[in-house]
């Protein structure tokens, strides 16, 4: 093999990519190829998180003054509301399941497409329909129940158009759903021969354990809001104290989704990072099948904790105490997986390059995250500082600072297979320590003035607090460029990037071995798999020498 | 081995996988499904507890006629159905029987509907919906009818779904567009139908006998 042939150019494939493969609208809103749908997605989602993100940005203006100096309570409690809703149910839900998970876990396992192509199209139109259902709420007057929907006040009291709010989740769960059933039906029935359970890579793990979450989870989610909409709309009085009804159910019904959801949002998140860590340390990762087993273990357990979102609610001592056992026990497989990225980096060649700097990110912030959901399963902790600024900074850290920090880790490592470009590394460096460096002045402040007291969801507050809020809201603008800079760069990367190799980071795993962008079936033929994953240590891949493909990738920047 | 080729699709390189993968498909669709029932039965679960005595006179004033008619016209269905399945899988001359037995299958989901229909009227009639003018006293048993409500409402939208995809099978192996043997699409059709008939088996007792039995 020359070199040449490692570096990508080989004579021009028999069949256009699939970006190529039909240009009209067409051609991409009818299509079957996961490839596309993963597109579809990726555009859907952006628009999404720049809608959820426009709306936090006023509530960090209003919060910069402690006495209201910008928007109404009203106004407030919708802006926040709608970006909870938004950013929950329609980024981060679907952000790297739906993205990456689409486009990989099929060329990950070396398959042609995912075992229900038009199941998965539907999925896509589903959640459209969905984001339809919850930007008309917001057009229509807005909704200011918070992301969470809390009866009694939103079957009884709210004024506001709950109803399609929470039409809109209930749509968009059953795209979940339908995205779940195709990925563990893709994971059990499509690999290729040779990927035993034992060879997946872990992203895929990562994704089938999520897609078992998202089977399992979303029906209850479902039904709690067809709860609501029946109270609201039609008087059942499912909630209402008054008429026999139980107040405090809907917290249990919704937290048996919503805290399993919270995994949904991360592991997928872990998967990317337990990709990039072994690529860039040039090591194998340490402890695979721990790896596996922390994370069905973290599937499993998250369905179990539901209860510590309720430790002020009313419910017995008893249960208070079992929920915050398992609270901490779900520390121990999450800590796992933080122990074994480190001992992946401890004595690798590693290079700093901008997926890796993401990930990196990823590991502190989730590990602050995580350390800091120890004091909330504290029960007397949690009693201090309930809805209070520590619970916020809490779950930003993990759901932003984890999963968000990943998607861009993903996007950025993927990126020239997903396009076939190369984006301005020096660019893409700097913005990875912007996004750690702003994430960390906008939320670390939150942790000490919700210990001090200032409580969340109001806009006016007493003057100590204002200190941390507007170093807040400072850190805020810096992480708000952070995310527009990767928005700049890759666009310009499409149209000006350099031609991307089909292997650039010399990773392994089969979706680096075809070409970049992939040609519609994924493969020229049928991938065979005879190694273990993350195998760095290969021929031609020995420890301290790049293989021929880096060397070109780092030349062509 | 034409018929294989027919009712091959994309992805799928081998037939016989194809078949499974959508069966194992539709049984994870299913355990989501007795999830988002297991979330209602249990809402019941702990409203009855609460309310015993309410629950126990508001089962009384169901009609326990419309109900056990019902039980049978969906039990009878889902043994047609599972006749149409099972001479699909058994040879390419059973075709009308599988042809019939879906008709059958169709018209008892559609006659459970009506049934259904005339209940509710009769409800309503009765005043048994939650709200202003409610018949029963007792705050437990608006309770019991919303949920009566609302889990009769969610079965018919299942049944609803079902009788849809009965009759599009019905009409594509009418054309013969696709064979009848060996047709995955009726093995994962039929499960789904049995899955709504195992739902109302679990439903008639919760709504119908309360009260009824002592």
């Amino acid at each position: 093999m020359t070199d040449a042939l490692l570096a990508g150019e080989l004579p021009l494939p028999q069949r256009p990519d699939y970006l190529r493969h039909g240009s009209t609208i067409r051609s991409w809103l009818a299509t079957t190829d996961h490839k596309r749908i993963a597109i579809l997605y990726a555009v859907t989602i952006t628009i999404f998180f720049f809608m959820g993100g426009a709306a936090i940005t006023a509530v960090r203006l209003e919060l910069f003054q402690p006495n209201g100096w910008l928007l109404t309570s009203d106004t407030y409690n919708k802006l926040f509301s709608f970006h909870g809703i938004i950013m929950v149910w329609f980024f981060l839900v679907p952000s790297i399941p739906n993205t990456f998970g689409n486009f990989l876990l099929p060329l990950m396992i070396g398959a042609p497409d995912v075992a229900f192509p038009r199941l998965n199209l539907f999925s896509w139109y589903l959640t459209i329909a969905a984001g339809a259902f919850t930007v008309y709420a917001l057009v229509a007057g807005g909704v200011d129940t918070g992301w969470t929907f809390y009866t009694p006040y939103s079957s009884m009291f709210s004024n506001t158009h709950v109803f399609a709010a929470a039409a809109g989740v209930f749509v968009v769960g059953f795209a979940s759903i339908a995205t779940g059933v195709n990925f563990i039906a893709t994971t059990h029935m499509l690999r290729a021969p040779g990927m035993t359970w034992f060879r997946l890579p872990l992203f895929v793990w990562a994704i089938y354990a999520t897609s078992l979450i998202m089977v399992l989870a979303t029906p209850v989610l479902a039904i709690s809001l067809l709860l609501v909409i029946a109270e609201r709309v039609f008087g059942l009085p499912i909630f209402d104290p008054a008429r026999g009804g139980d107040p405090i159910l809907f917290q249990h019904l919704f937290w048996f989704y919503s805290h399993p959801a919270v995994y949904i949002m991360v592991l997928p998140a872990m998967g990317v990072v337990s990709e990039i860590i072994p690529c860039f340390a040039r090591r194998r990762i340490f402890g695979y099948d721990f790896m596996v087993y922390a994370m069905l273990a973290i599937a499993g357990i998250g369905f179990f904790v539901w209860g510590h979102h309720m430790f002020v609610s009313g419910q017995s001592p008893l249960a208070s105490l079992v929920f915050s056992f398992l609270s901490f026990i779900i520390a121990v497989p999450s800590a796992i997986k933080v122990f074994n990225w480190t001992a992946s980096l401890y004595r690798g060649q590693i290079s700093f390059d901008s997926p890796m700097l993401y990930a990196l990110g990823f590991v502190g912030l989730f590990t602050t995250g995580g350390l800091s959901g120890l004091f909330l399963a504290s029960i007397p902790v949690d009693i201090h500082v309930t809805d209070t600024y520590f619970v916020v900074a809490h779950f930003h850290y993990i759901m932003v600072g984890g999963s968000v920090s990943a998607f861009f880790a993903g996007l950025h490592f993927w990126w020239p297979k997903v396009t076939g470009r190369l984006y301005p590394e020096s660019w893409a460096k700097f913005a990875a320590i912007l996004m750690y460096a702003g994430f960390n002045m906008t939320f670390l402040p939150q942790f000490f003035a919700g210990y001090l007291g200032m409580p969340r969801r109001y806009h006016t507050y007493p003057a100590e607090f204002q200190i941390y809020n507007v170093m807040s809201s400072a850190g805020a603008a810096v992480l708000a460029l952070a995310y527009l800079l990767p928005l700049g760069y890759l666009t310009w990367s499409l149209f000006y990037g350099g031609k991307a190799a089909r292997n650039p980071w010399g990773a392994t795993g089969l979706e680096w071995t075809t070409s970049s962008p992939p040609p519609p079936k994924n493969f020229d033929r049928q991938p065979r798999v005879d190694r273990a994953p993350y195998d760095y240590h290969a021929e031609g891949m020995s420890a301290g020498t790049d293989p021929p493909e880096m060397q070109n990738a780092r030349e062509t920047r | 081995m034409s018929d294989e080729s027919a009712l091959l699709r994309e992805p799928w390189i081998d037939f016989g996988r194809q078949r499974e993968a959508g069966k194992f498909g539709i049984w994870v669709f299913l355990a989501s499904e007795t999830l988002f029932f297991g979330a209602l039965l249990l809402t019941y679960t702990a409203c009855r507890i609460e309310h015993p005595d309410a629950f126990a006179a508001a089962g009384r004033e169901t009609n326990v006629w419309y109900g056990t008619i019902n039980t049978a016209v969906l039990l009878t269905s889902s043994l047609t159905m599972a006749v149409a399945a099972q001479a699909a899988e058994e040879a390419a001359r059973l075709r009308r029987l599988v042809l019939a037995c879906l008709i059958i299958t169709a018209m008892l989901g559609l006659a459970f509907i009506v049934i259904k229909g005339f209940e509710y009227k009769e409800d309503i009639d009765k005043h048994l919906v939650p709200g202003a003018g409610f018949a029963l006293p007792q705050p437990g048993a608006q309770l019991f009818y919303g949920f009566y409500w609302l889990v009769t409402g969610v079965h018919a939208i299942h049944l609803s779904i079902g009788i849809g995809l009965v009759s599009r099978l019905i009409w594509v192996l009418y054309r013969r567009e696709l064979p009848a043997k060996d047709n995955p699409e009726i093995e994962v059709t039929a499960l789904y139908w049995h899955l709504v008939d195992i739902v109302w088996i679990f439903l008639y007792p919760l709504i119908y006998l309360p009260g009824r039995a002592s």
